[in-house]
């Protein structure tokens, strides 16, 4: 898709298996251009969640382990490094259902978020203030115990407390989930903003395919393990199996019962 | 390859909620019952059968108990102890109050107690959870062990503050007392552990352990469900130091024969809690490999070098023996952290898809 020299990741062929039983992902490739937002989209079960925290390697908390494959970061093989490590380089996760630190305020959440930092109180305290130029509504919450906020209050705490180590890259799993349309554009619009501004790389895992492919600028479309369509964001919202079973669109809305198909679209790809 | 259902059909429910649902589970239950029984007998001697196969049996029953309340139904306890020690010496009482009466019969009614005592403690455990709730069993364990000391009647004023097996027979074959062969005590512990064992993977697979289990996961989404947290929690008190308190008696009755205050105190709670945890929260066969990890190990360690005629000074020995357990302890834990039960189940997952890895 792209030349290797200008991706920031790339994915190369990995399995992943849970519990030494459970071969979860079946060779999974992708790459995310330097500057890019790429979507991972698929139903529950295809393996969203579990590529990202292969790359950022979360799998052993959950009995997982990367089988076979590679996983290249700026050039730099990546696998056996540590979570941690991997914020240091400029690669961090935000996890799903969000995990914020419930007992500290909004402002500790974000300062947590530069606990990687070594350049200084000063750029520390000019990134929060472009922190809650992001997100006004979390400067009014600011002394507010994270726990009492909002669920997408509480998305917008991770996803700002990720921006204050200065990522490259985030990897984002279901930001949307469990939140209003309208603060789902709200997120959505500021990973936009994020991207064309200052240059990070998004990776996002997602569910709702419309939102995502809207504002991603390449796709994925995982099943059961194994990619099963990619491509430029813009064709991937044209192709008709995508509309058919992603987006909800039937082929061309309605029709009159004489153009009626008598067959119904199928997967190909599971043939 | 090895180890495979294919061909076998289940065609009712019943068959399918089996406890042993897979052919070579039930040929291998029955080897090792074959074993227990009949090999085990003729080829151990009275040393294995009495410091080995006994107090291994005797811990399996007190690990069950606490794995019952700890690792199925998830409330952390410290008491077990002393709630073996309420079934010690209430068997003791009532053997020998009503000595007419088959020991057996009251071995069995000992746990009954120890339930009723166990409820008791168990009742902050709506409020308190975790390890706050280890704490409040802790009070148990201090509070029946100083029941123990100062309560002379419990001991029926013995002057030495211990209590004695009394002599009893079964069928004309003594099974308590110092004329009791370590055979025929063997046996009988043996059939109880078995027979309870039975009953409490009964319990455990059927409404009552699910419903332990949900209180487990999330107690708040059993209580959305219609689960009454309070009964379901004091019932695994009650079952789990039921269990406990049969142990403390057969520990008294088939292996000891005598037993101080001292024998029920905390260290025996830590003791059964490790087996418990190195075996593997919510299995029951994690706990017959936790009895046999803590107990038979460490002895067979002890005297591994007489065997092989090594003259080490006894004191050597002890040393040694703690820092291999220890070692060993660690090493299982890191290689698989939810204990050797656990490794089991990934040994037959793996022996169902040999030759291929997954």
């Amino acid at each position: 898709m792209t030349d290797p020299a200008a991706a920031m990741l790339t994915v190369d062929n990995i399995e992943v298996v849970y519990d030494h039983i459970a071969l979860v992902l079946k060779g999974v490739s992708l790459t995310v251009p330097k500057g890019g937002v790429v979507a991972l989209l698929g139903a529950n079960g295809a393996g969203k969640t579990t590529t990202l925290k292969a790359i950022s390697n979360l799998l052993h908390a959950e009995r997982g382990e990367v089988t076979k494959g590679k996983i290249v970061f700026e050039g730099d093989e990546v696998q056996a490094l540590s979570p941690n490590e991997l914020v240091r380089r400029g690669c961090i996760q935000v996890m799903e259902g969000r995990h914020c630190f419930g007992h500290l305020t909004v402002e500790d959440n974000l300062l947590t978020g530069a606990f990687t930092r070594r350049d200084g109180r000063g750029a520390v305290k000019a990134d929060l203030e472009r922190c809650y130029e992001l997100f006004p509504r979390l400067k009014q919450r600011r002394k507010s115990q994270a726990g009492y906020t909002s669920g997408g209050e509480q998305q917008m705490v991770a996803i700002g407390r990720a921006l204050m180590s200065r990522p490259k890259m985030i990897l984002l799993d279901e930001p949307s989930m469990g939140l209003a349309p309208q603060i789902v554009d709200e997120i959505f619009e500021i990973v936009h903003r994020l991207n064309a501004q200052e240059g990070v790389s998004f990776l996002l895992a997602e569910q709702n395919t419309a939102v995502a492919l809207r504002h991603a600028t390449h796709g994925y479309i995982l099943e059961s393990g194994r990619i099963v369509l990619d491509g430029e964001a813009k064709t991937l919202s044209e192709n008709e199996d995508v509309k058919e079973f992603y987006l909800g669109v039937a082929a061309a809305g309605r029709k009159s019962f004489k153009e009626v198909k008598h067959y119904k679209r199928r997967k190909r790809w599971l043939a | 390859m090895f180890y495979r259902e294919v061909g076998q059909f289940k065609s009712t429910y019943a068959a399918d909620m089996a406890i042993f649902p897979i052919r070579q589970d039930r040929i291998g239950i029955a080897v090792m019952l074959g074993l227990a029984v009949i090999a085990i007998p003729l080829v151990a001697n009275d040393f294995v059968l009495a410091s080995i196969m006994i107090p291994g049996l005797v811990f399996t029953l007190a690990a069950i108990g606490l794995n019952i309340l700890t690792g199925y139904a998830g409330q952390i306890s410290l008491g077990t102890g002393a709630f073996m020690g309420v079934g010690a010496y209430a068997a003791f009482k009532m053997a020998s109050a009503f000595p007419q009466v088959n020991v057996i019969v009251w071995i069995l009614a000992s746990g009954v107690f120890s339930a009723g005592v166990g409820v008791v403690f168990g009742l902050p455990s709506l409020r308190i959870k975790g390890l706050y709730l280890a704490v409040t069993t802790l009070a148990a364990q201090f509070f029946l062990d100083w029941c123990f000391v100062r309560v002379g009647w419990l001991t029926d004023y013995s002057s030495s503050g211990a209590i004695e097996a009394a002599r009893r027979s079964l069928f004309g074959i003594a099974i308590t007392g110092p004329e009791a062969t370590p055979l025929a005590r063997y046996f009988v512990v043996l059939g109880l552990v078995v027979l309870l064992t039975f009953v409490a993977s009964n319990l455990v697979h059927g409404r009552i352990g699910r419903t332990w289990m949900m209180v487990r996961d999330m107690d708040i989404a059993a209580e959305l469900m219609g689960v009454r947290l309070l009964p379901a929690k004091l019932l695994a008190f009650a079952v789990s130091s039921y269990f406990a308190g049969v142990a403390g008696a057969m520990m008294v009755f088939f292996w000891l024969g005598a037993a101080e205050p001292s024998a029920f105190g905390i260290s025996l709670s830590f003791q059964v809690l490790f087996m418990v945890i190195i075996g593997g929260l919510g299995s029951m066969i994690g706990s017959y490999f936790g009895a046999a990890f803590i107990w038979a190990l460490p002895v067979l360690i002890k005297f591994t070098p007489n065997l092989f005629g090594i003259e080490i000074q006894s004191a050597t020995v002890e040393h040694a023996n703690s820092m291999i357990v220890g070692a060993l302890i660690i090493f299982f834990l890191i290689v698989e952290p939810h204990g050797l039960a656990k490794l089991w189940a990934v040994t037959k997952q793996k022996l169902r898809v040999w030759p291929f890895p997954w």
